[in-house]
């Protein structure tokens, strides 16, 4: 296997180059993707015949909550080669995905209070799934909070990605808490090994919105990790050579 | 069909769908819009720096 892309990827300019390349289409989808989806969703798609149309809230919920979850493991990950390569790019993507990920699983839990109001008749419990997500919520705070409060950036890096690591312990607790516990909230609509429990007209648009909130998660992202290379290379000649053509 | 006015009330759960709607589209631009002023205030912190070492 040729691993040249892995080497290439701990170079600041390489990485800026690319992403500045990528960073258009990307965002162009997205916008496409959510508009579709929210569209379709909103209006097109039929009612739940138990639910209503509180059930339309699904389009936004379930795709915040796939991408809240689906950052985290990418930030331990991240955490592992940040401590197994010390590759610089590793630690500039475990932060700058922690805040976004953070909004995603803000965006997951006020989005299921509303929908839990009409359809449980109660804003909040403390069933297992809330819980789980409210606790990876805290874990982003702690994030966040860890690698801003160590001035040393390798000290910060190694803190940070250890935090990362550890916390990855709530991710199956998250997937499974529906199944380990009576919860009020309904198990899992999407699963990878079966046929979806919902006709196409439905599923159709979740999964629109779906790869949409993962592209504008990427475009977040990818904008994020670049202003940071930016001020970390500021000294060197490419970054000024960059600057200069904006 | 429906009118607008049925169509934007969802049988009385249009506040909720229109909230949670408006808080997530408010966030998710929050997400871009943020990124995007950190840059351009960089982008002005530097060319004022190169101003001044040309000065």
């Amino acid at each position: 296997m040729n691993w040249s892309f892995f080497h290439k990827l701990g170079s600041p300019k390489w990485f800026y180059d690319i992403s500045g390349r990528w960073l258009p289409w990307f965002f162009v989808a997205s916008m496409l993707l959510l508009g579709v989806g929210s569209v379709w969703g909103l209006f097109f798609a039929p009612q739940d015949y138990q639910q209503g149309n509180s059930f339309r809230i699904i389009y936004i919920h379930v795709p915040a909550a796939f991408v809240a979850q689906s950052c985290y493991v990418m930030l331990a990950a991240a955490g592992i080669v940040t401590l197994v390569w010390r590759m610089k790019l590793a630690d500039v993507a475990l932060r700058c995905a922690a805040p976004i990920g953070a909004w995603m699983t803000f965006i997951a839990l006020v989005t299921g209070a509303i929908w839990g109001k009409p359809t449980w008749g109660t804003y909040w419990v403390w069933d297992a799934r809330l819980t789980s997500m409210l606790i990876l919520l805290f874990l982003y705070f702690g994030i966040i909070a860890l690698s801003q409060a160590i001035s040393n950036r390798d000290t910060s890096a190694k803190a940070t990605a250890v935090l990362a690591i550890v916390g990855l312990v709530n991710i199956p607790i998250i997937k499974y808490s529906v199944d380990w516990w009576n919860t009020l909230h309904q198990p899992a609509t999407f699963k990878i090994t079966e046929k979806p429990a919902m006709p196409v007209e439905m599923w159709l648009p979740l999964l629109l919105m779906v790869l949409g909130f993962y592209a504008l998660f990427t475009v977040s992202l990818l904008m994020r990790m670049r202003l940071e290379v930016l001020r970390r290379e500021h000294k060197t000649r490419w970054v000024r050579d960059a600057l200069e053509k904006t | 069909m429906n009118t607008l006015p049925e169509l934007l009330a969802m049988d009385g759960h249009g506040p909720y769908v229109w909230s949670a709607y408006a808080i997530t589209f408010v966030v998710l631009a929050l997400n871009l819009v943020q990124p995007w002023v950190a840059r351009r205030r960089l982008i002005n912190v530097e060319a004022r720096r190169r101003r001044r070492e040309v000065a």
